[in-house]
C-alpha cells in the first residue's frame, strides 16, 4: 500500500446551495469513498443510497447552532476527502458578496478554485466576483464547472457560449490556467464518471482533473526565503553547542553548504546542516519545516530571514498593499495597526488610501475612501521596522500580511503586497 | 528536479509549523493529552518539532478515574519515552473535595465533569495556550474551527470572536486572563492519522486493535462491560471481537465489531467506513449540538 506518495490539494468552492454546490460536494465526498471500495475486495460492501449522502451533507453544511437559528452561514467550512491518488481539502464558503472575506480566507492557501456556473444563467455577477477573488489571491488553477447541463438539454452551444463569455471577462484578470467542464451534479455527469449525454465533450471529468492537475510547481522554488520561526537550543550534554533556526521554507531550495545572507543584519555565512528529527537533509524546499544550522555564531532570532545574497527580497518600511477589510469598524486613514508578515511583527500606519475596488467589476473608485467590512482597497502602509517582502504574485508567503487592531486584538484586515 | 511532498509529509510540516508557532507566541503552553491516538500523534509531532531539544511544554491529562487500564499504562510509558513532564487533573479528587458532583443514572458519565477540572487545571497552571488533538473532520461543530481558537476569560468559545486564518499567519494576541486552544492537527483526517502512525511505527494502546471483550448494546452503540456503567437487566452481555475507533473513558466509548488487529487492517477498514469515527461516542449523542454546547462551556 503506497499511500505515502499521494499529494495534498487544497481547493475552494463558493456559491449558494441553489447552485448545486452541496450536491457537487456531496458527490465528491461520497463517490471518492467508492473508489477506495473498489480497491479493497476483502471489505464488506456497504449499501449506499444517493439520498443518504445528501442528507448527511445538509447537516454538515450548517453546523453551528446560531447559523441554523439565524439562517446564515458565518464561515469557511473545511471538508476532507481522498482518493488513492490525492488527499483533498475543500474550503467551502457561501458565494454572496457579504462573505467576500470568507472566500478570501478559503482562497489564501488554495491550489485550485472551483467556480460553479448555472448553465441556465451563464456568467453572472457572482461568477465575476469569484474569478476576481481567485485572481487577487493568485490561486494558480481555476476550474469552471458549468452545472445543470441537464436543464439545457446538454447543449454544446450553451456550454461554448458560456466558455466564451468567461474567457472574455477573464482576459482582464491575472489568471493563467483555466479549465472548463460541463457537469450535472444532480445526475453525476462528468463528476466522477464521464457523461453519456455529452459525447461532444472530450475533456476530463472533475475528479480526473482534481486528481491530475499539476500542482507541484505552485510553490516558488527559485527565490530562497527562510523566515526564522523559533530558535532551538537543547542545552543538554549531547547537543551542547547546538543552535538551530527552525522554520518553514517559504521559497527557493536551500542546500547544505549554501552561502546565505541574514536579514536584517546583512551578514553572510554558510549553511552547515539542514536538520530534522528524521535525520539531516541535503536540501529543503517549500513547504518543508526544517531546522537550519549555520557556520557562524551570529545574532539571529525569530522574525529574521535567511536568503541568498544575490536574490534578496525588498527590505522596506513602505509597502503598497491590496487590502481586504474584515472588520465592522472601517479602515482608518492614519490609523495604526499591528502588522504581521511571515514571523515578523511591527506596527504600521495607513499613509494613504489609493482607491476602493469594486469586487464585481474591478472598477477603481478614487473618490470613495470608506473601506468597510468586505471592501477591497489599495493602500500604502508605513511600518516601524523594515519588512522583507516580495510581491504577492511572486510568493504568497512573503507577499502577504495581516493587520491587527491594537486594542481588541482582532484581525481586522489582510493584504497582498503589490 | 522533483520537489514533491506526500500529503502526510505536508500535513506533518504544517503541524510542526503550528507547534513551533505556539512555543514562540505564548508564554506558558500545555499539551492536553488524553491517551488517544490524536494526542499521541500530537505529542509525537511535538517531539519532532523541537528536536533535538525537548518540547517546551508539559502534558496535561484530565483523568476521570474511569479510564481503561490500558490507557493509563500507555500514557505513563509514553510520557517517559518523550521525557516530558506529566500533570494530571483528577476528576475523582474534585468530587472528593466536594466541588464537583457525580452524575447519576444509567447514562451517567464523567465526561462533562472534565470541563471544570480542565479549566481549573489551566487556571492553576497559568497556561495561556492549550494544545489539543482535535481535527476538523471529526464532528460538524469542528468543521469551522480554527487552528488558533480564542477562548475568553471564562474559557468559553464564541464563534463571533474567532479570527480569520490566512496563509501561515496566526494571530495569538490576547488580553490578560484569556487563553487559546490550538489544534495543530486540524487538517488531518482519521485515515491520515492512522496512515502516519503506521508509517512512523508509533506505538499505540492495544484498545485500538481488535480484541475479545464482554460488551452490551445500548442505543445502537456497543459498550464495554465495566463497573463504571450501570447495566439494565435487559442489556445482555456477550463476548465479541471489538476495537475502539476513538477512546474517551469507559463510560462513553463505544466499541465496534471488528477483526482488525493490525494497523494495515485498521487502515483498510477506515478507508471504506461509512459511519463517522465519533459515531460510537455517546457523549456526542446527547443532543444534536452536544459538541458546540460543550465547547461554548469550555470543553475541549
Amino acid at each position: 500500500m503506497s499511500k505515502t506518495t499521494t499529494e495534498l490539494l487544497r481547493f475552494t468552492t463558493a456559491g449558494s446551495v441553489d447552485d448545486g454546490k452541496s450536491t457537487l460536494i456531496g458527490r465528491l465526498l461520497y463517490d471518492s469513498k467508492s473508489i477506495f471500495e473498489d480497491q479493497y475486495e476483502t471489505i464488506k460492501s456497504v449499501s449506499e443510497r444517493r439520498g443518504e449522502g445528501n442528507v448527511n451533507l445538509a447537516l454538515l453544511t450548517d453546523g453551528l447552532k446560531s447559523e441554523r437559528e439565524q439562517g446564515i452561514t458565518i464561515d469557511v467550512a473545511y471538508r476532507y476527502f481522498a482518493t488513492p491518488k490525492r488527499k483533498f481539502i475543500i474550503a467551502d464558503t457561501p458565494g454572496h458578496i457579504q462573505y467576500t472575506r470568507n472566500m478570501i480566507t478559503g482562497a489564501s492557501t488554495a491550489n485550485v478554485a472551483l467556480i460553479l456556473i448555472d448553465a441556465r444563467h451563464g456568467v453572472v455577477e457572482q461568477t465575476r466576483r469569484h474569478a476576481i477573488i481567485a485572481s487577487l489571491l493568485q490561486i494558480p488553477h481555476l476550474v469552471i464547472c458549468i452545472n445543470k447541463m441537464d436543464l439545457v438539454d446538454f447543449s454544446e452551444e450553451v456550454y461554448a457560449s458560456i466558455q466564451y463569455d468567461f474567457e472574455k471577462f477573464a482576459s482582464k484578470l491575472d489568471i493563467n490556467d483555466v479549465s472548463f467542464i460541463p457537469i450535472s451534479a444532480l445526475l453525476g455527469d462528468n463528476i466522477v464518471n464521464r457523461s453519456e449525454n455529452m459525447d461532444w465533450y472530450e475533456g476530463a471529468t472533475l475528479m480526473y482533473y482534481l486528481e491530475n492537475v499539476h500542482i507541484a510547481s505552485d510553490h516558488n522554488f527559485i527565490d530562497t526565503r527562510f523566515p526564522v520561526q523559533f530558535v532551538i537550543r537543547p542545552y543538554n550534554d549531547k547537543f551542547h553547542d547546538y543552535r538551530g533556526y527552525a522554520g518553514r521554507v517559504a521559497g527557493g531550495v536551500i542546500k547544505k553548504g549554501d552561502k546565505v545572507m541574514l536579514l536584517p543584519s546583512g551578514f553572510t555565512t554558510t549553511v552547515t546542516k539542514i536538520d530534522t528529527a528524521d535525520g539531516e537533509l541535503e536540501q529543503a524546499f517549500p513547504p518543508q519545516s526544517v531546522t537550519i544550522l549555520l557556520e557562524d555564531d551570529l545574532d539571529l532570532s525569530r522574525g529574521d530571514m535567511i536568503v541568498r545574497e544575490n536574490n534578496q527580497p525588498e527590505v522596506t518600511q513602505d509597502i503598497e498593499v491590496m487590502v481586504c477589510w474584515f472588520n465592522e469598524t472601517p479602515l482608518q486613514l492614519r490609523g495604526k495597526y499591528t502588522i504581521m508578515h511571515t514571523t515578523r511583527e511591527a506596527r504600521c500606519v495607513v499613509k494613504d488610501i489609493r482607491y476602493k475596488m469594486n469586487i464585481n467589476t474591478l472598477h477603481r473608485n478614487e473618490e470613495d475612501k470608506t473601506i468597510g467590512i468586505n471592501d477591497i482597497a489599495r493602500v500604502v502602509l508605513r511600518t516601524t521596522k523594515p519588512l522583507f517582502v516580495d510581491a504577492y504574485r511572486k510568493n504568497r508567503t512573503t507577499g502577504s500580511i495581516i493587520l491587527i487592531d491594537e486594542q481588541t486584538n482582532e484581525t481586522v484586515g489582510v493584504g497582498m503586497i503589490i | 528536479m522533483n520537489y514533491n511532498l506526500s500529503h502526510l509529509k505536508e500535513l506533518e510540516s504544517e503541524s510542526i509549523f503550528v507547534l513551533r508557532e505556539v512555543a514562540a507566541q505564548f508564554e506558558n503552553p500545555v499539551l492536553m493529552f488524553s491517551g488517544g491516538k490524536d494526542s499521541i500523534l500530537m505529542s509525537y509531532l511535538a517531539y519532532k518539532a523541537f528536536y533535538p531539544a525537548k518540547a517546551p511544554f508539559p502534558l496535561l491529562h484530565i483523568d476521570t478515574g474511569h479510564n481503561f487500564d490500558e490507557t493509563i499504562e500507555f500514557r505513563d510509558a509514553w510520557v517517559e519515552r518523550l521525557g516530558l513532564r506529566l500533570i494530571v487533573g483528577s476528576v475523582q479528587e474534585a468530587i472528593d473535595a466536594g466541588w464537583l458532583k457525580e452524575e447519576k443514572g444509567f447514562n451517567a458519565s464523567r465526561n462533562s465533569l472534565q470541563t471544570p477540572v480542565l479549566l481549573k487545571a489551566l487556571e492553576d497552571g497559568k497556561y495561556d495556550a492549550a494544545l489539543g488533538g482535535a481535527r476538523r473532520d471529526e464532528e460538524k461543530a469542528r468543521a469551522k474551527e480554527r487552528f488558533f481558537s480564542h477562548r475568553d476569560e471564562f474559557g468559553q468559545w464564541n464563534p463571533k470572536n474567532q479570527r480569520p486564518e490566512l496563509w501561515n499567519l496566526f494571530n495569538g494576541k490576547k488580553h490578560f486572563g484569556e487563553h487559546f486552544r490550538v489544534f495543530p492537527i486540524s487538517n488531518w483526517t482519521e485515515l491520515d492519522v492512522w496512515q502516519y502512525l503506521a508509517m512512523e511505527n508509533v506505538p499505540l494502546p492495544t484498545l485500538y486493535f481488535a480484541h475479545k471483550r464482554m460488551v452490551f448494546e445500548r442505543d445502537g452503540t456497543l459498550l464495554a462491560d465495566t463497573p463504571f456503567i450501570k447495566r439494565r437487566p435487559y442489556e445482555q452481555l456477550q463476548e465479541m471481537s471489538v476495537r475502539c475507533r476513538t477512546i474517551g473513558d469507559m463510560t462513553c466509548t463505544g466499541v465496534w465489531e471488528s477483526n482488525a488487529d493490525t494497523l494495515e487492517k485498521i487502515i483498510q477498514e477506515i478507508s471504506v467506513a461509512r459511519k463517522t469515527e465519533r459515531g460510537g461516542r455517546t457523549d456526542d449523542k446527547r443532543s444534536e449540538t452536544s459538541m458546540e454546547d460543550r465547547k461554548a462551556k469550555g470543553y475541549f
